[in-house]
């Protein structure tokens, strides 16, 4: 193997490209949901219809959307096999032994796998839900906006979160994305080797105040949808 | 005080293990060690085989002395390895259980002895300073700040014991390689080789098969020298920093 295998197979280099897709996709978490919460805007959907079509046909965000789709297949796949490997290092990973200590871990940091597994049938849904729906079939109806045609994506939306089972099934999701987020945040910058005296507190510090306010804000579109319709 | 103890015992690498039962009179003053010896008199005694367990120097330094008592790494207390344990820290009628260091890279030899070879192999693979030898250099010959020379001495004060492989879990041996890059590359004498040394502990260190870090940070809380996952940031940057910013590929 050359240098460049050599180094992205090795567990640092596997950390790094853990570390790295995780923070774009914290990033992108940011983006989708300053979009989303159009949502709640109060103008029957106007401002989110608009947004949700110039996001479907930009070309840019096209080439992006491809890029966060292999992150996030990139950051499953090595999360999944490093779950494994790790399994079969310890010989059974956190019960190889007859007394399970938990003082020295986090409840989060030991069960990213577990996390990670949840938001992967999550974006599965999620995806389902609406992108394959918008984007590979004649539903949902177009609407008119001065002359302008787009998909009334608005009314979809309205449409899943009037059930409470979805409503229920989003708000728990975004708990187990909050938890995830909670170690992952600051795990990112420890794996990219920036520890630092001064900066570390404020990593972890904003690592919990991301963790808590991204979920929430996502968690509250589908509640108001819920408590507000018709 | 009396212990009810539950003790692993396993023939050798092959053959499968149990936790078998005793009862050991101990007195709070005893270290841990103190404590298995009495069992292992009293299992001499009645012509039973003793459990085997390493220890060497018995004060703190040796890194020989490894148990996972109750499942903790060097039992409850931190910052101290099993022989600085005394029985004061447990209550009169507690049940122990008494485990070796499981990873797939520390093979059980017998009882609680582990072999421990691997890490060996890592420091072979780089963990030296080469020096030429001739006459004793003037000890202030490089001036050196203070916070650079204890941040080396911190990391220098690793005894290789394998508690952060055993605490963590995934049996990574992150802290270990870190503790002995940043003790070696951080000083001036050992700079110079920094850059093929990290490349190759880590390749050993993968090779061995130690598990991936995951920061969780069990390692650093149960390391009986309190080594700082810092280090691990630190092997981290300079790993990516010599595959991919210099001409060196091991």
């Amino acid at each position: 193997m050359s240098w460049l295998t050599n180094f992205l197979f090795s567990s640092i280099g596997r950390k790094l490209t853990m570390s790295l897709t995780g923070i774009f996709l914290i990033l992108f978490l940011t983006v989708h949901l300053l979009g989303n919460i159009q949502l709640l805007a109060g103008d029957g959907g106007e401002s989110f219809n608009l947004y949700a079509d110039f996001m479907g046909h930009n070309p840019l965000i096209q080439f992006i959307s491809i890029g966060n789709f292999f992150f996030i297949f990139l950051h499953a796949v090595l999360g999944i096999l490093l779950y494994f490997q790790n399994k079969a290092a310890s010989g059974g990973g956190n019960s190889r032994y007859a007394v399970k200590s938990t003082k020295t871990t986090t409840y989060s940091s030991r069960n990213m796998a577990w996390f990670g597994t949840v938001i992967l049938v999550f974006i599965l849904i999620h995806l389902f839900q609406f992108w394959f729906k918008v984007k590979f079939t004649n539903f949902p109806e177009m609407i008119t906006y001065d002359g302008v045609q787009v998909k009334d994506v608005y009314t979809l939306v309205a449409a899943t979160f009037s059930s409470i089972p979805f409503v229920i099934f989003y708000v728990a999701s975004m708990i187990v994305i909050g938890l995830h987020l909670s170690h992952g945040f600051q795990s990112a910058f420890q794996s990219l080797g920036l520890n630092h005296k001064k900066y570390t507190p404020i990593i972890k510090g904003l690592g919990t105040a991301y963790s808590i306010l991204i979920p929430l804000g996502y968690a509250i579109i589908p509640i108001v949808f819920y408590l507000t319709k018709a | 005080m009396k212990i009810h103890l539950k003790v692993w015992r396993q023939r050798n690498g092959e053959s499968k293990g149990y936790l078998e039962d005793h009862q050991v009179q101990a007195d709070e003053h005893m270290s841990f060690l103190e404590m298995m010896d009495v069992l292992n008199e009293n299992l001499v005694s009645k012509k039973e085989t003793p459990v085997a367990f390493e220890h060497d120097c018995r004060e703190g330094i040796c890194g020989s002395c490894n148990m996972v008592i109750n499942g903790q790494p060097h039992g409850p207390d931190s910052g101290t390895t099993t022989c600085q344990l005394h029985m004061r820290s447990f209550k009169d009628g507690d049940t122990i259980v008494v485990e070796p260091w499981r990873a797939v890279a520390f093979p059980v030899i017998k009882d609680l002895v582990v072999d421990r070879s691997s890490f060996d192999r890592i420091i072979q693979a780089g963990g030296y300073v080469s020096v030429n030898t001739g006459q004793a250099q003037d000890g202030n010959a490089i001036p050196i700040e203070k916070e650079r020379a204890s941040f080396a001495m911190n990391a220098a004060e690793c005894i290789g014991c394998g508690a952060c492989v055993a605490a963590c879990p995934n049996a990574s041996a992150m802290l270990f390689t870190a503790a002995k890059v940043a003790h070696l590359g951080t000083m001036p004498q050992g700079e110079v080789e920094q850059s093929t040394r990290v490349q190759s502990m880590v390749k050993q260190m993968d090779l061995e098969g130690f598990g991936m870090c995951s920061n969780t940070g069990a390692c650093e809380a149960e390391c009986p020298k309190e080594i700082s996952i810092t280090n691990i940031a630190l092997m981290n940057r300079q790993y990516a920093g010599s595959v991919l910013g210099s001409e060196k590929s091991v």
